[in-house]
């Protein structure tokens, strides 16, 4: 936080925001301590924006000693692409970007093979193969304990087998502040710095530290269709329009961003900061509903966790 | 109204104002769903606004047919356990999120069925306060008791008792201060006494946000109400400044940082530093973060330090206050909790984790285990899955430690199984024992030879040992009026009186017995070291205890006395009526008759009672101490 807002140091009590900062650093320090190969995944939403800030500071004056990474789909928003790749050089922080090479042969997507098969052999065997590639040995996610129930009781350091299985009879007790981050060969560490985070701190941190995010975050015309009651951007021409079916120019934002396909924007005009946070703290529904993966089946996220995905 | 609502319609900017200078508390419910606890995080929830439409709408749809009869069913928002549990998923500690105008809090909540101690040691290891839920109807229980106990070990002082259920006994005054009374007295006992006791209904919201009107003889604190104004990390602040060292950052040659949390007190630019457990010094030089230096970093900060001087540290160093350095130990008595399924082996190596430093450690075999229901100290060679006991720790090298009861950080550790790399246990600093090296032992310039030239003696422990009725006090007391006489400083410690004040918390269990020698032996030794001759009338009946007793003081400062009477005689004379007692199964373990005694090898002084009178065995003690050169 800038120092015109630390003014509060010199007072005793932190702000809930301070306290949260400084827990993510000791968690991002202590998972680099006791790694061989940490890596930090990069999903380039608002999280990940968040914690790439977090990383920076807990490394300053030296740069994270990590890279990123994007376990690519090909199916993300063009503006996505542009931010990632703009991001990464101006930090100067090296980007590893991996496409399962099995589907960029079968040509998965969304449209033909629907939401769960894309979403598991993009996003769940890339991130595998991904790690077993560059052999990374901890990785970091943005994931936090508010956004589903089942996520409550999310460890912040949560071990997988060689096998990327999440076990979920040897997730260990966490104390205090004092994390056990061995692991067996061939065993590896996801790390969840953003666990006590909620969106609205989230939000809250953005806004105060003036973090760069993706602009589909805030309202703008785009060219959305409707499907089953979702307002779905069509990003490029790989859009599979129905017949007679336009595009319709409408004033969207999105509140949560992965696949365009996949991903389901909100009608709003807000176009800053304040005025995003202000409906997203007015809004009646939960974040997640954007989001077509979690409607696939009940406990759905228990299930991907243990096949590997983040 | 918690979040206020129309000021986020009207100036998002004030209200985001609001939102930034909010503090953060973090604090653990305890019950069982019996007692309400869903239902009162499913209201905190609710009431400070994070319930969405949709959950709301599953909710409404959820409870009618749920357990209470169409109206909402709060618990409905924070249960969906029974499902995971189906699919074989382990349920320890969920961490819910919720806040008002004035804080955002962190919600530890632990289901109370199998597992429970580990998990309720989870959550509460990192709560500052706790909500003990008590259900009006059924009163203290001895889960409330446990409950209380587990919270008092991992070192919450704030306690708020939430009567629940209040509805259901037509809001009684008189049961709510019933409870209120028999729950204080009984914290009390366990050094619980920051109390806050609220009569609520978490269904009817009864003096959750807002005092109800259901209860106008309660004039305290809402729980809302209080749970706000508790003060938060005021603790960890006072101490003195500790930073146990993460990661030293040094991306070229021109800086050399050492980051990580500031874990007591606070540094400034200009501080002097100890770095232990090495004991070099410096100076502060900055206090560095990426917006800009800061003047001062407090505890619960992360920072990263300069100092003046090119020191070896790295991580699991501590840099702590130069004029108030943490200890340096390598050997410990601490609190285990056991974790794991496999059962605790005593003098296997482990590795043991505090603060950023990991070193091999070892437990010795538990002093006792401690019955968290009824909080009986009972023997026990070894701590199983959910057993909490008090054991010693010995480390392959010294570390920089602070007793837990002063800093949780300093003084709390986990135990990692070095084959499997699990997390087995966890554990409590209380002290470093007496044969471990600390470097910031007081030195006392009046030392004993000080003592015993103002004195005229030597100090002595004279140690009595015998059966019950074998006639030590009778002896002892002789003793004590003869060498007052001759103008030698005594004093007299008696079993039966020591029971009576410093050891009242210990039965006669073996592992009572054990611990009630080790601190008379301690005792002892502190008088020793005060230069007086000290007379100790126990029963005594396990060698190795007094032995231990024996190696806390110096060569020739150890006296011991065989009281020697068969158990046929003592049992006859039975003065106070125990043989009796013992012998109709009314007391249990008693010397001699279900608990064994065993007889010294080689004492200094061996009296057969039935062929010595009292007062000629009184003499002989005082002849033996002359022998010694204890006396002149």
């Amino acid at each position: 936080m800038s120092s015109e807002d630390r003014g509060s140091t010199m007072t005793d009590t932190l702000t809930h925001l301070q306290r949260l900062e400084a827990e993510s650093i000791h968690i991002l320090r202590e998972a680099v301590a006791e790694s061989e190969r940490p890596v930090m995944l990069y999903s380039i939403g608002k999280d990940s924006s968040v914690m790439l800030h977090l990383a920076r500071k807990a490394f300053y004056p030296a740069l994270p000693p990590f890279p990123l990474l994007h376990v690519d789909t090909t199916w993300k928003f063009k503006q996505m692409y542009e931010f990632r790749d703009k991001m990464a050089a101006e930090l100067g922080i090296e980007l590893l970007v991996h496409q399962n090479p099995e589907c960029l042969e079968l040509g998965i997507n969304p449209f033909s093979h629907g939401s769960a098969t894309h979403t598991d052999m993009w996003k769940t065997q890339g991130l595998k193969q991904a790690l077993d590639k560059w052999r990374f040995d901890l990785a970091f996610g943005g994931a936090r304990r508010d956004e589903e129930k089942s996520r409550a009781k999310e460890r912040v350091f949560s071990l997988r087998s060689a096998q990327h299985r999440w076990d979920p009879k040897q997730q260990r007790p966490e104390l205090w502040r004092t994390y056990n981050v061995r692991r067996n060969p061939g065993e590896t560490m996801r790390v969840f710095p953003l666990s006590n985070w909620t969106e609205l701190d989230v939000w809250q941190y953005i806004y105060l530290e003036g973090i760069p995010i993706v602009s589909l975050y805030f309202g703008a015309p785009r060219p959305v269709v409707e499907r089953d009651g979702a307002l779905i951007m069509v990003d490029d021409e790989r859009f599979p329009l129905f017949d007679g079916e336009e595009p319709q120019l409408r004033s969207v934002r999105f509140r949560t961003l992965g696949c365009y396909p996949l991903s389901g924007a909100v009608e709003s005009t807000a176009d800053t900061l304040t005025a995003v946070i202000q409906e997203m703290l007015l809004t009646t529904t939960s974040e997640r509903q954007g989001r077509v993966i979690d409607h696939d089946s009940a406990g759905s996220m228990e299930k991907k966790k243990q096949e590997g995905y983040f | 109204m918690t979040v206020p609502s129309g000021l986020i319609a009207e100036d998002i900017e004030s209200y985001l104002d609001i939102h930034q200078h909010k503090s953060l508390l973090r604090f653990i419910t305890c019950g069982s769903v019996d007692d309400g606890k869903s239902t009162l995080i499913g209201r905190l929830l609710y009431e400070s606004h994070l319930v969405f439409e949709d959950h709301l709408e599953a909710l409404e749809a959820d409870s009618k047919t749920g357990t209470q009869g169409g109206e909402l069913d709060f618990a409905l928002l924070v249960d969906g356990l029974a499902a995971e549990r189906e699919q074989g998923i382990t349920i320890d500690v969920a961490y819910r999120f919720f806040s008002t105008e004035k804080r955002k809090f962190i919600v530890a909540d632990t289901p109370g069925h199998e597992q429970y101690t580990r998990n309720m040691v989870t959550g509460a290891s990192t709560a500052e306060a706790a909500v003990i839920l008590i259900d009006a109807r059924r009163g203290v229980l001895t889960q409330t008791r446990r409950h209380s106990f587990l919270v008092s070990l991992l070192g919450i002082r704030r306690i708020v008792v939430a009567v629940n259920k209040l509805d259901l006994v037509g809001y009684s005054r008189e049961v709510f201060e019933e409870i209120e009374a028999e729950y204080r007295d009984f914290a009390a006992r366990i050094g619980l006494t920051d109390i806050v006791c609220i009569p609520m209904s978490a269904l009817r919201g009864d003096n959750i946000t807002e005092p109800s009107p259901n209860t106008p003889w309660y004039h305290g604190p809402t729980l809302l109400g209080h749970l706000e104004t508790v003060p938060v990390g005021q603790h960890a602040k006072d101490g003195p400044f500790r930073m146990p060292v993460q990661w030293v950052n040094r991306p070229g040659h021109d800086f050399r940082g050492f980051s990580g949390v500031v874990v007591g007190g606070r540094v400034r630019p200009g501080d002097r530093v100890r770095v232990v457990p090495s004991g070099q010094q410096s100076t502060v030089t900055r206090v560095v973060t990426m917006d800009d230096d800061l003047d001062e970093a407090v505890a619960e900060q992360s920072v990263t330090l300069t100092l003046a001087d090119e020191i070896d540290i790295s991580r699991g160093d501590v840099l702590c206050a130069a004029d108030s350095p943490a200890g340096s130990a390598d050997q410990f008595e601490a609190h285990v909790v056991w974790m794991a399924e496999h059962e605790m082996l005593p003098g296997r190596p482990y590795l043991l984790k505090l603060g950023t430093r990991t070193v091999p450690a070892s437990l010795s075999r538990p002093k006792y285990r401690i019955d968290v229901n009824t909080l009986e100290h009972t023997a026990a060679t070894t701590l199983a899955l959910n057993e909490i006991g008090v054991c010693n720790l010995n480390l392959d090298r010294p570390i920089a430690f602070d007793p837990y009861a002063e800093n949780r950080d300093m003084g709390g550790f986990v135990l990692i199984d070095r084959l499997t790399n699990a997390t087995v246990g966890a554990g409590m600093l209380h002290f470093a024992l007496r044969r471990s090296q600390n470097v910031h032992w007081q030195a006392m310039d009046v030392d004993k030879a000080a003592h015993v030239e103002l004195k005229g003696h030597r100090p002595c422990v004279v140690w009595f040992t015998g059966l019950s009725g074998a006639g030590k006090s009778s002896i002892a007391n002789l003793v004590e009026k003869r060498l007052h006489a001759l103008g030698v400083h005594t004093t007299l410690l008696d079993g039966d009186n020591v029971r009576h004040g410093l050891n009242k918390d210990l039965g006669f269990t073996e592992a009572d017995r054990v611990e009630n020698i080790r601190r008379v032996g301690e005792v002892s030794r502190l008088m020793v070291n005060a230069g007086l001759v000290v007379l100790v009338s126990f029963i005594s009946p396990f060698r190795s205890e007094r032995r231990m007793a024996r190696d806390m003081v110096g060569e020739g400062e150890f006296c011991e006395v065989f009281v020697d009477t068969p158990l046929d005689v003592a049992e006859r004379r039975d003065v106070k009526g125990l043989y009796g007692k013992a012998r109709r199964g009314e007391l249990a373990n008693f010397t001699g008759i279900d608990s064994p005694y065993e007889v010294p090898e080689d004492p200094e002084i061996h009296i057969d009672t039935t062929a010595t009178s009292p007062e000629e065995a009184a003499q002989q003690v005082v002849v033996r101490l002359r022998e010694l050169g204890v006396i002149t």
